[in-house]
């Protein structure tokens, strides 16, 4: 499809030209002023509206596929969510507001809404403090590393190393790498964290250590009990990945499991949608004793009931986002707590694990399940046999593609070889699931009678297997216009 | 319950296809002792009784203020388009795009939207966004860390103090060396800028308007800091670019900005949109998501997320950034506005709110003691010195329904009173004429 900026027709005038009353080119002295216009597409209002009415028809959402896409949680993404962030009390509302004094009470509702997020939050996984400001999970993780950071260096000590298993999200590693820590990577053991391994690299140099519960694999970490026990021994501190917390909602509080720090991804777990790759927001809870650390500022209720913004915490990491994180999302995720309510919330852990354990049995005997136990909201599948004759996961994710749905994480975790990741969440109706496996299925019988058909897939999607190898060789990064 | 479809028939069909008794039997693996102490929650609500409470506390917030409140955040008209487009369901809901084939629509519309990123701020290449502006600077500065393997940081007190500080809590643990050059009335030092920079210099950071609102042209500084071996980033007010001496003409390596005012509303504090932009030397240090153009295996054209190798999915704890989401459904809000507006439209628009800011100036200034902070050239917003504390102005005037303007004193010690004043298109003559009754009778 041809670019907007291909469509361009100069002079032809958009919807933003406001017509001048006078000629203000000496408003700007020459010496600061730009040398001509910025080449922008110059298009008219529908071309606009065409354009990218008809891209959005070249995408898969939740809205109009089945997106069994492993470790993201891709479920319905609630309507009435979009009205409450649209509010014009809510989006039209300059955040600097409550910071002048005296103007506090222009922002109550919008405080009382960080407020109450972060309280409810703090309920659901049993932390004592919680913070909004992190704009998105990775970003979550990076605060909460930090807080890690910060909580040791107040004890006086220097702690160098994070251990992270390596059935962790890239995201982990790469979080505690930024903020300042060598990275010790873990190997699992029959598919989770295993405590002599952990014992063994357990040391007074390691400042935390990264779980995901249940892990990238959809395994619940049986040992954890253990593992917090040797943690606390050495007074290092267990940070939880949040990504995998629609498994366990009302089942266990990480909190109380003896978490210190967790990050959740709203995107995630509270139905807010995820828009192509963001924005997204990550919330940090934290337990008591790290608190202090929390990023500034923070909102306090008054006796009275007033809302006001607190910056007085002296050994807080500071400000990891401008104002209060991505007020527009985490909006959208109160919303969705407070419409599913506390038995609503048990009921998508208690339907994930159903849908994703249903799945995993009806797919058994068709693919290679490495740990093909009861899982949490997803699982692992192997596509190790269809490779030997030459079908690879990639191929049969495409393939699937064609079906119409969007395909389920591949190559990850890294662990599995061929593997293929499956989380079908909460929304999906057992009709699809079933239809699904059935297509599946079908794919998977090509793949073993005519590997070539499969390898050739997908061609009923707008383009073709793409040549990624040649993107990154010749890079063409941006149209052509003005060149 | 909401959106969850299953008949109680349904789950038991599953469960016996399972081969469990009970939903309870999925959940055996969680020992007891890690059984929730509590889970006291509110019960659930139908959706117009949420909207009924949301509704009450959005009224709580006071929109209504009649704002010349801006400070690099900024209240500008948004075509209805912009929002009718982005909440399309195939792009709201759609994940990051890893299979290229089922995602054309979002990585075209990221390839456009870095291709508008580039001609609007006149660099070479451009990612598919971070958070916010002040997210991106740090990654800009990371990337000028990274290449020149350099630790010194030369930074304009002029830059934004909200991302100032956002810098200073990310680079608390790694022992960078940053120095903040003081502003001088409201301009930035350039011969302080200068001296400050020597070949133990990884970057220069600088901001254009800058945040007094001072127009300024940084191309021998960044020419001097070239020559230094550092790499000079700048961050820029979008909208602004139209008209504005631009980052690729002033010899910038790294530019970012807030993308906010092209198209997103304020929602008090996000979400918002980092752009960033370098030039081509640079392009393997860039952080996040990159779109690509390539052909598919029949020669047509298509779009794939590209240089993957730099990102934490691959590369773990090497990994340029940690960015992982990023803000594609922002940046589709950018790229629509952008095209909505065209480069007339934005130029117009841009012109317009600087005339609306010097007619302000000439006004307000014949307020009994007011002056302006800089006598240098200034866009849409500028720093006007009163008689006295701001913030006495502050209260006097939010309390008719006023917000005057950001009261400087906040961040800069010894600028007390002074007030930034910001205009733009939404603020008309007439409500210039009532700030400078109201400020008069504050005064």
């Amino acid at each position: 499809m041809k670019t907007i900026f291909e469509q361009s027709v100069s002079g032809r005038p958009g919807v933003g030209l406001r017509e001048l009353k006078k000629d203000l080119t000496g408003l700007i002295p020459q010496e600061l002023a730009r040398d001509g216009l910025p080449c922008l597409p110059q298009v008219g209002e529908l071309d606009v509206v065409r354009h990218f009415t008809r891209l959005s028809r070249l995408n898969f959402g939740v809205d109009s596929h089945f997106y069994p896409l492993g470790s993201c949680t891709m479920k319905y993404n609630p309507k009435f969510m979009e009205q409450a962030a649209a509010l014009p009390g809510f989006s039209r509302l300059h955040p600097l507001v409550p910071q002048f004094r005296g103007a506090g009470h222009f922002a109550q509702g919008a405080l009382e809404v960080i407020f109450e997020t972060e309280q409810l939050l703090c309920e659901i996984t049993g932390m004592a403090g919680f913070t909004v400001h992190p704009m998105a999970g990775s970003h979550g993780e990076l605060a909460g590393a930090m807080i890690i950071a910060a909580y040791h260096k107040d004890k006086g000590r220097k702690r160098t190393k994070v251990i992270v298993p390596d059935s962790a999200h890239g995201t982990n590693p790469a979080s505690a790498a930024i903020a300042g820590f060598d990275v010790i990577s873990l190997e699992s053991r029959d598919g989770i964290v295993d405590p002599q391994a952990l014992e063994a690299v357990l040391s007074e140099d390691v400042a935390a250590v990264m779980m995901t519960c249940p892990n990238t694999l959809g395994l619940f970490e049986r040992h954890l009990p253990r593992i917090v026990e040797l943690v606390r021994s050495v007074d290092a501190l267990l940070y939880y990945d949040g990504a995998n917390l629609n498994a366990i909602l009302g089942k266990m509080r990480v909190g109380d499991a003896g978490f210190d720090v967790v990050h959740l991804n709203l995107h995630k777990t509270f139905g807010t949608p995820h828009g192509g790759g963001g924005p997204g927001s990550g919330p940090v809870g934290v337990c008591e004793r790290l608190v202090d650390f929390l990023p500034i500022s923070r909102v306090v209720k008054l006796e009275d009931g007033q809302f006001f913004l607190d910056y007085d915490y002296p050994k807080s990491i500071g400000y990891v986002a401008p104002f209060y994180g991505n007020f527009g999302v985490y909006l959208k995720a109160y919303a969705y707590i407070l419409r599913l309510g506390r038995e609503g919330l048990i009921r998508v852990s208690e339907n994930a694990v159903l849908a994703a354990n249903y799945l995993r049995k009806r797919l058994e005997e068709h693919l290679e399940i490495p740990h093909n136990r009861i899982c949490m909201h997803e699982f692992v599948a192997s596509a190790v046999r269809q490779a030997a004759k030459g079908v690879r996961a990639l191929d049969i994710a495409k393939a699937l593609l064609d079906k119409g749905y969007h395909a389920p994480t591949v190559y990850f975790p890294l662990i599995v070889k061929e593997a293929l990741m499956f989380e079908p969440t909460e929304t999906e109706s057992l009709d699809t699931l079933d239809q699904f496996v059935d297509d599946l299925i079908a794919i998977l019988e090509q793949a073993d009678q005519d590997p070539a058909a499969v390898q050739a897939a997908p061609r009923q999607t707008p383009v073709s297997r793409l040549d990624e190898v040649k993107a990154a060789r010749n890079l063409e990064l941006t149209d052509h216009c003005g060149l | 319950m909401p959106y969850i479809p299953h008949t109680p028939d349904e789950q038991h069909r599953m469960l016996d296809v399972i081969g469990v008794a009970g939903m309870d039997d999925l959940f055996a693996e969680i020992p007891e002792a890690l059984r929730p102490k509590s889970f006291n929650l509110p019960e659930g609500l139908g959706e117009h009784e949420v909207m009924r409470h949301l509704e009450t506390l959005a009224n709580k917030n006071n929109t209504r203020l009649v704002g010349f409140l801006g400070a690099g955040f900024y209240d500008h008209a948004i075509p209805a388009a912009v929002d009718f487009l982005t909440s399309r369901g195939e792009f709201a809901t759609a994940y990051t795009p890893y299979q290229p084939e089922a995602s054309q629509g979002s990585l075209q519309a990221i390839f456009e939207y870095q291709t508008a990123v580039c001609r609007l701020l006149d660099m070479e290449y451009a990612n598919a966004s971070v958070y916010d502006g002040g997210t991106a600077l740090y990654e800009a500065m990371m990337m000028a860390v990274r290449h020149t393997k350099r630790r010194k940081i030369v930074v304009d007190e002029c830059v934004n103090p909200i991302y100032r500080r956002m810098l200073d809590c990310y680079t608390s643990n790694l022992h960078l060396d940053m120095t903040v050059v003081a502003h001088r009335e409201g301009g930035s030092d350039l011969k302080a800028l200068s001296a400050a920079v020597d070949t133990d210099t990884a970057a220069i950071i600088v901001q254009n308007p800058n945040f007094f609102g001072v127009l300024e042209d940084f191309s021998g500084l960044f020419a001097h800091a070239r020559s230094q071996g550092a790499l000079n980033i700048i961050s820029v007010y979008p909208l602004m670019q139209a008209i504005l001496k631009t980052p690729g003409a002033m010899g910038a390596d790294i530019a970012t900005a807030e993308g906010q005012s092209l198209g997103l509303p304020l929602s008090f504090g996000g979400p918002y949109l980092g752009m960033m932009a370098c030039t081509k030397a640079l392009i393997r240090q860039m952080p996040g998501r990159i779109v690509g153009r390539t052909t598919d295996s029949q020669g047509r054209t298509g779009y794939v997320l590209t240089l993957q190798a730099r990102e934490q999915h691959i590369r773990r704890q090497k990994a340029t950034s940690n960015i992982c989401s990023n803000q594609a459904l922002c940046a589709l809000r950018a790229i629509t506005y952008l095209c909505l507006m065209g480069p007339q439209g934005l130029a117009n628009t841009a012109m317009h709110c600087s005339e609306l800011a010097h007619y302000a100036a000439r006004r307000l200034l014949k307020l009994p003691g007011a002056k302006l902070l800089s006598q240098r050239p200034f866009a849409n917003e500028f720093a006007l010195v009163l008689p006295r504390p701001a913030y006495h102005v502050m209260d006097r005037l939010t309390r008719r329904g006023f917000l005057p303007g950001f009261p400087l004193g906040r961040y800069y010690p010894g600028l007390e009173n002074v007030l930034l004043i910001a205009c733009t298109e939404k603020n008309t003559r007439e409500d210039i004429g009532i700030l400078k009754e109201l400020l008069g009778g504050a005064l």
